[in-house]
């Protein structure tokens, strides 16, 4: 590496378990700041519960992770952005999508300390980096699914965090708000942001990614998108889709 | 005038006032994230667990309030815990835990001989019995709940919405849902003296369901909920006076009252708005 001192994140043979079983073992990468990693691999591969592990929501069985400089959990409030694949959330809870993003500003604010105008500010940004300025006194109740995601991803950017975890941000969304989400993440990462990403649109990898994780219970091939799609894994990994239809990626 | 403030020439009636204002407000606020939360079984649970802490007291003739309080917490700790660890749904966990502590405290009081006719006003309440050591008891855990929501606060919102991403921004879900759990339990036994064991659950819930039945923000929900509140527990007892009927009936019967009102009044809304879409 030629920046060692530029790495937001790094596991070395790092083992996850999950529900009693290793869920993930061996894993091996780095990611650096201004980098997206997209990590790719079947239902059931251990993309989820890597991005779990990052966030510090899983601690790790065996092996090492740094995150920023420590370990997960002893990084301070704010530090992490985690957009989960499911929102098991209520629907039906009494926010707008204005009170839904400025939740991202939570972790940052002391119990004494009101929102401050940065603060309003961040949230407003956010919304509108996701082209929802005009539905922001909406409930969240009355969005799509495409428009769901979007204010998610707009918590994430207005918590204004050192490292943003998407895990599988373009599932069921609309082709509009896919373009708009790789847009502001290739944003977020030239602006020095390191991303972690998980997906199953196995066709764009180049666009939206700098480097490419085959996945499946432990890292199958790990470089650039052409290293990887050269080195056949991919290959395998979409015959494999083909084959057991695990993944979408024809829409 | 005279007829409205008639009932403050008593000493008791005034001490049952200060208490009524304390209850509404207290639980209706924590009455929201019970809605949110979906706990609206645990207020039923904590108050009947706390009724073993009654009986434990009686017994070992120590005050009543203190015993109730050291059970309702373990209880609902206990239910965070079991619930947790163990993976069990949280209401399979009330359901076993809050059995079990009713259990128990019965269990202790029939083994008693001479059955203790005051323990029956812990489960209907009686607010007209709140004496002065009472009406105290009822300010400071007041005051102790208040500033943990107000500390607390932007936490309880956040792991109510979403407890995973909020873990994951740094805020501590498992012990923000502990410290609600004993707030709720010190809550619970605030209330327990004005409206009982059987009722107090009522006031945990319907404000706030009345609340947010009318509003799509939380701190409108929050705002109107303890206006719920607070109308049904000094309305409640100024009807109980003039009508000569139960206090603590009287005040949970006017809260499903005013939570009805709330229901047509959604309905209607919803109604005008669809004819109104439809022209």
């Amino acid at each position: 590496m030629t920046q060692p001192s530029a790495e937001a994140v790094r596991a070395t043979d790092l083992v996850v378990q999950y529900d009693g079983f290793a869920a993930l073992s061996g894993a091996t990468f780095t990611v650096h700041y201004g980098e997206a990693l997209g990590i790719v691999g079947p239902n059931g591969s251990g993309k989820s519960t890597l991005l779990k592990a990052v966030a510090g929501l899983l601690v790790p069985a065996g092996g090492e992770l740094c995150v920023l400089g420590t370990s997960p959990r002893k990084l301070p409030p704010g530090a992490i952005a985690y957009v989960p694949q499911v929102e098991a959330i209520d629907w039906t809870f009494p926010a707008t999508v204005w009170d839904v993003v400025a939740m991202g500003r939570f972790s940052r604010l002391k119990f004494w300390q009101f929102s401050s105008a940065h603060d309003r500010d961040a949230v407003a940004r956010a919304i509108d980096a996701v082209g929802m300025t005009p539905l922001a006194q909406r409930h969240i109740s009355q969005l799509s699914g495409g428009q769901q995601q979007r204010v998610f991803v707009a918590r994430a950017i207005a918590q204004e965090p050192s490292l943003l975890l998407l895990d599988e941000p373009t599932t069921g969304v609309d082709a509009k708000t896919d373009e708009a989400l790789r847009c502001i993440v290739r944003d977020l990462v030239a602006n020095g942001m390191p991303v972690l990403m998980t997906t199953h649109d196995l066709d764009r990898v180049g666009e939206w990614f700098d480097r490419l994780m085959v996945l499946d219970r432990t890292v199958l091939a790990y470089g650039t998108p052409d290293e990887v799609v050269q080195a056949g894994t991919y290959a395998g990994i979409r015959e494999h889709t083909h084959t057991h239809g695990h993944l979408r990626y024809d829409k | 005038m005279g007829a409205l403030l008639a009932p403050f020439h008593y000493d008791f009636m005034q001490r049952a006032f200060i208490a009524a204002v304390f209850v509404g407000l207290l639980c209706s606020v924590m009455g929201t994230f019970v809605i949110l939360r979906k706990l609206s079984f645990i207020g039923d649970g904590i108050a009947h667990a706390s009724f073993a802490g009654i009986v434990i007291a009686y017994l070992r003739g120590l005050n009543y309030n203190v015993g109730a309080a050291i059970v309702a917490v373990i209880t609902a700790l206990g239910i965070g815990f079991v619930h947790r660890r163990g993976k069990i749904s949280l209401d399979t966990t009330i359901g076993v835990l809050f059995t079990g502590a009713f259990a128990l405290g019965i269990f202790l009081m029939s083994r008693q001989q001479n059955y203790a006719v005051d323990l029956q006003s812990f489960l209907f309440g009686d607010i007209l019995a709140v004496g002065p050591n009472d009406l105290k008891m009822i300010a400071v855990l007041s005051a102790i709940v208040a500033l943990a929501v107000v500390v607390l606060f932007r936490s309880l919102i956040y792991t109510t919405f979403d407890p995973v991403v909020a873990q994951a921004s740094g805020i501590r879900s498992g012990v923000t849902e502990y410290v609600l759990l004993a707030l709720l339990a010190l809550t619970i036994i605030v209330a327990l003296q004005s409206v009982g064991i059987i009722l107090v659950a009522a006031l945990l819930v319907t404000p706030a369901a009345a609340a947010y039945q009318l509003t799509s923000r939380f701190m409108p929900m929050m705002r109107l909920s303890a206006i719920f509140g607070v109308v049904s527990t000094v309305g409640g007892l100024y009807l109980s006076y003039y009508l000569g009927s139960s206090s603590g009936a009287t005040i949970v019967l006017l809260a499903t009252v005013l939570f009805f009102i709330a229901m047509g009044v959604k309905q209607t809304r919803a109604l005008l708005a669809r004819r109104s879409g439809a022209r």
